[in-house]
């Protein structure tokens, strides 16, 4: 499932500690992504760098890192959601692009990048496959004065790989229909009967994030 | 940020808006609320985790053609898309719903539906309809029923009906089983949002929910 280092980090009890150090601060998970193997999840911290580096040097070796391992997924995602292969190349170019412009709005104390990525894809597909417009709820940052602490990065890195790890597990029919519901093949009302996922730790995790975020914007 | 929400959004749609699969009209409730709701914003976001590992351990990941990062790096190069000019904020309207009236409270461009009720229909996709409701302090909307699900959402004052008070950030839920009788609050006119997926007939809107009076 998990990179040895990864495993290493995530066999660690959660930690509450606050300390003074932002996610600029130098990385605490070492190693270089994989690309293409099942290893290469989302949980490594240094693809929160890698937007890091995007972010505040724009840094194009970190951009080709990071186009390596999600345009072809982002790809593949589209083509899965009914589009043809030449729309979605070209659709998951613009979305890698997006990335690149909206690197300082990623808060990775409430999401990995996967998830800022699979956020950035589907509202991708809205447009384009769906046309229609996607309204998404009031923007909040960080703002160039705070940042958020790299502890609370690395937990929401770890609760993200239980959550995966849960998932995973599902048995193979709720995993398939779970695919369909984010592919964009069920319902609102074929969804409801998939809701009940092991979400209360990361949903917590989330909520508590976002405590700190309007205690840091106010 | 109110704190005081009861009625909160279901998983059902919270999931629905992380997969892209809503109409428009309910994406712009769910993001309206969301606005106003941190609890419902996490268990939103953790919904996009799950999207985050659809997308990541997707069995075959398909191959870029060769020129695809050049040409990537040639649309960056064209510099971000404008960004949405910033509007002043706006003490009833969350930022979505701002974007669909183009202004604030006081840019919607309401039309009287009767007994000092007004309505304005949003701009959104077919499948389903927003309109923004504007109801006198004091005033009852009457018992009506519902085709299809409706979500109300209060914006400003709140309502009361037969399931409890409504008040800024609350979601009433309705679907056909539902009559109700909602009654503005006294003390400040009530406007809300409201969204169903029942295929809206303009025409008999107003003869659906005012009948009683009609008949008079
Ligand atoms: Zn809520």
């Amino acid at each position: 499932m998990f990179t040895e280092m990864n495993t290493a980090t995530i066999d660690e009890p959660p930690t509450e500690t606050v300390v003074s150090r932002s996610w600029r601060a130098k990385k605490h998970i070492k190693g270089k992504p994989v690309n293409g193997t099942k290893e290469s999840c989302d949980t490594r911290a240094e693809w929160v760098d890698h937007v890091k580096r995007i972010r505040d040097t724009q840094d194009q070796a970190a951009f080709a890192e990071l186009f390596q391992h999600f345009a072809p997924r982002i790809k593949a995602f589209l083509i899965r959601s009914g589009s043809d292969p030449a729309m979605a190349e070209e659709c998951a170019q613009e979305v890698m692009a997006t990335l690149w412009h909206k690197a300082r709005l990623f808060d990775p104390t409430r999401a990995t990048v996967a998830t800022w990525v699979f956020t950035i894809a589907r509202n991708k597909r809205i447009d384009v496959l769906r046309k229609q417009r996607r309204p998404e709820p009031e923007e909040l940052g960080w703002g160039p004065e705070a940042e958020p602490e790299q502890d609370d990065v690395i937990v929401l890195q770890q609760e993200t790989a239980q959550l995966r790890t849960a998932l995973s597990a599902l048995p193979d029919a709720q995993r398939q229909l779970i695919e369909k519901a984010y592919f964009g093949d069920l319902s609102h009302r074929e969804i409801a009967s998939q809701t009940g996922l092991p979400l209360g730790t990361i949903k917590s995790r989330i909520r508590l994030a976002l405590d700190r975020l309007r205690h840091a914007m106010n | 940020m109110s704190k005081t929400i009861k009625h909160h959004l279901t998983d059902d749609l919270l999931m629905a808006y992380a997969a892209g699969s809503l109409p428009e009209a309910f994406d712009l409730m769910v993001a309206t609320h969301l606005s106003l709701c941190d609890d419902c914003r996490a268990r939103a976001e953790s919904f996009d985790a799950v999207g985050g590992h659809v997308l990541e351990q997707q069995g075959q990941p398909v191959s870029m053609s060769d020129e695809s990062l050049a040409a990537t790096m040639a649309l960056i190069a064209q510099g971000a898309p404008t960004p949405k000019p910033a509007r002043p904020g706006c003490a009833v309207l969350p930022a979505p719903l701002q974007d669909y009236v183009g202004g604030s409270v006081a840019d919607i461009r309401w039309r009287s539906i009767g007994m000092g009720v007004k309505q304005a229909i949003l701009p959104t996709g077919k499948d389903a309809t927003a309109r923004l409701l504007f109801i006198p302090a004091g005033a009852a909307v009457p018992d009506h029923g519902h085709n299809g699900v409706e979500l109300t959402m209060v914006l400003q004052g709140a309502f009361s009906d037969e399931v409890d008070r409504f008040a800024r950030g609350d979601v009433e839920i309705a679907d056909e089983d539902l009559e109700h009788t909602p009654v503005a609050d006294i003390g400040e006119d009530c406007i809300c949002l409201a969204v169903t997926d029942a295929p809206l007939k303009f025409s008999k809107l107003v003869p659906r929910l005012f009948q009683p009076f009609l008949r008079i």
